[in-house]
């Protein structure tokens, strides 16, 4: 018998083996990043104000919300996860995790950072909460995803609630103006992910899943991008049409949609199928992120100094 | 093959340290906003 076996065998059964690292893998930080500052945006752009201490609370169970969910999808699809090159690092289909220890840490954070919100801040926000991570788990995670080309159109709807809990949890209401934040990150959501499809489609492929530029094609996915570009830019502009923002937003929105029209017609236009050689995708993929973090950030400058 | 089963037992007890270490970092921030959600809410 040698010495790893010997020494395993008086370990309890199911004995946790992961790192917290992986715990904190498990939360796709990176995505959270985007997450918490959506909603950090809706809250500061209500025009309510919020006790600094119930505000970070607000903003600290958005992350734990979204942590949660990243660790339920990966407890789902570590089957998926393990044939893409993209995600076979992660800790469940690397092995540094077991399945059960993904799911009762998920379910652990998103009960908690739910429960936690209703208490200290207010009923509505967390039911929002509620209510966007059981969208990402169950409608697109396990319903869509394996299932249609249309899953992040729907499931983007999951990342599209941050801007409304934070919104909620500071005046306690929804109003117009969180909901075309809502609708601003839900018409986002397609162009983004489609533009990183194009180059990571043999990925998609081979893991089966139906995304749009695998079941359609890359010419059927450039010409959706660029659709869906349109009324994201309607949206984006919407805030200073109706009146709910200043200046400061409108000129900037309008400069920062035109780059991103720009970037998906050149999308639209291109044929290249070699994904080392798409420039104008892997261009627009990364505006997209500058996109949404620059259009909020404006927003709230807007919304304060305005 | 799981990577886990070719671990050693100091580097599980290593593991179980560090976690057990992150979570008393956690558990002990949870009390201070707890402490500050309480003063918050009675203020």
């Amino acid at each position: 018998m040698n010495e790893t076996m010997a020494s395993k065998a008086y370990l309890p059964a199911g004995t946790i083996t992961a790192e917290w690292r992986d715990f904190l893998a498990l939360t796709k930080p990176r995505v959270m990043t985007l997450v918490v500052f959506t909603g950090l945006c809706g809250l500061l752009a209500a025009p309510q104000s919020i006790h600094p201490v119930l505000g970070f609370t607000t903003v600290l169970c958005i992350a734990l919300g979204a942590g949660a969910a990243g660790a339920l999808n990966q407890w789902y699809e570590a089957d998926i996860d393990a044939v893409m090159r993209r995600t076979a690092g992660r800790p469940l289909p690397a092995g540094r995790m077991d399945r059960q220890s993904a799911l009762h840490f998920g379910v652990g954070l998103g009960a908690f950072s739910v429960i936690l919100l209703g208490l200290a801040v207010n009923l509505l926000s967390a039911a929002i909460l509620a209510a966007s991570i059981l969208f990402y788990v169950l409608i697109y995670t396990v319903w869509l995803k394996r299932r249609t080309p249309q899953n992040i159109v729907i499931g983007g709807a999951a990342g599209a609630f941050p801007p409304l809990i934070g919104w909620a949890a500071a005046t306690g209401r929804i109003e117009v103006l969180p909901v075309l934040l809502f609708a601003l990150v839900f018409l986002w959501t397609p162009p983004h992910f489609w533009s990183l499809s194009l180059f990571v489609r043999s990925d998609y492929a081979a893991a089966g899943v139906p995304m749009m530029s695998v079941v359609a094609g890359p010419k059927a996915t450039r010409t959706q991008v660029f659709l869906y570009t349109l009324p994201m830019v309607a949206v984006a502009m919407a805030p200073w049409a109706l009146g709910l923002t200043g200046a400061i937003y409108g000129v900037s929105a309008l400069g920062l949609n035109a780059i991103f029209l720009l970037f998906a017609a050149q999308v639209a236009v291109s044929r290249e199928i070699d994904p080392a050689a798409m420039k104008v995708e892997r261009r627009l993929f990364a505006y997209s992120i500058l996109y949404l973090f620059a259009l909020f950030g404006v927003l709230v400058a807007d919304r304060m100094i305005g | 093959m799981n990577p886990d089963d070719k671990l050693s037992d100091s580097e599980i007890r290593r593991r179980q340290h560090s976690r057990a270490t992150a979570m008393a970092l956690v558990l002990g921030a949870l009390v201070i906003l707890f402490f500050a959600i309480s003063i918050v809410k009675m203020s």
